[in-house]
């Protein structure tokens, strides 16, 4: 990928992050976020991660920002009428955003390995076939741990909405 | 311009990272607190992504273990939201809002 390319899909994404940030209606919030989704899958691609990359837009984009949406549209919430906006985490949010960018940005200073080219690949990226080999070889148990978890929250999820807790 | 180097990606990462984290620090509704949290996993998961593509295994291909952690980070946050939100919205029945300073039934 071409770095205009590069610095194209990095912006549109903090961008839209900071849209999601500023903006006072939750559905216009949930909207950036899309965006600023899709703008990181463009990412996972120029890394040659495709499959990630479709997995990015498939369950976050996908999946993951429905679920928000229809969370918003069910508790019908409105946009903020008048946002009260209280010095302390103002304050706080400012200070520690810079702090860790100041100390990321004397890291990476100094990180010689960082300024290289990326390596160029030898053949095509089998990129799907090496993550699943992976998956179901050296992750196999974490694999089947992390079904489970998904069993769990799915019962846990059905338990929390019925309307009285017994 | 330049060839994009690792630098630039964990900086970009970085700097998503930082718009999470001031999110999470300043908004008051509960969801979009949620959506600043999704901000910072997927902030994690660039920089994941980009040591894999930059650390080539002996075979020159990207290191693979990177991405299949970005799997089980992906997994884990999709069932995160739907607990979530399911808190939330059982939250949400007994108080009627999602603002967080109204929430301060333990505070006093």
């Amino acid at each position: 990928m071409s770095p205009a390319l590069f610095w194209f899909f990095s912006l549109m994404m903090i961008a839209f992050a900071i849209l999601v940030v500023v903006k006072r209606n939750p559905v216009a919030s949930a909207l950036s976020l899309v965006v600023s989704f899709i703008g990181l899958a463009a990412l996972f691609v120029s890394l040659d991660a495709y499959f990630i990359g479709t997995i990015q837009i498939l369950v976050y984009a996908g999946a993951v920002m429905v679920l928000f949406l229809f969370i918003i549209m069910l508790l019908d919430l409105k946009a903020e009428e008048k946002r009260v906006v209280t010095a302390a985490p103002l304050i706080g949010g400012i200070v520690v955003g810079f702090t860790f960018l100041t100390l990321l940005i004397r890291v990476l200073a100094g990180n010689a390995n960082g300024k290289l080219p990326m390596p160029a690949l030898p053949g095509p990226v089998d990129d799907v076939k090496r993550v699943g080999e992976l998956l179901f070889s050296q992750y196999n148990l974490p694999l089947q741990i992390i079904g489970t978890l998904l069993l769990v929250a799915t019962v846990g999820v059905v338990v929390l909405s019925k309307r009285e807790l017994k | 311009m330049s060839a994009i180097t690792l630098n630039d990606y964990l900086l970009v990462s970085g700097i998503l990272f930082a718009v999470g984290l001031f999110g999470v620090l300043v908004r008051r509704n509960i969801i979009v607190i949620y959506m600043c949290l999704e901000i910072m996993l997927n902030a994690a998961n660039l920089a994941l992504v980009a040591f894999s593509r930059f650390h080539v295994a002996p075979d020159g291909m990207p290191d693979y273990h990177g991405q299949a952690l970005v799997f089980f980070i992906i997994t884990v946050a999709a069932a995160e939201v739907a607990v979530g939100l399911a808190i939330i919205v059982a939250l949400y029945r007994t108080r009627q809002t999602t603002q967080i300073d109204e929430i301060n039934k333990l505070q006093y």
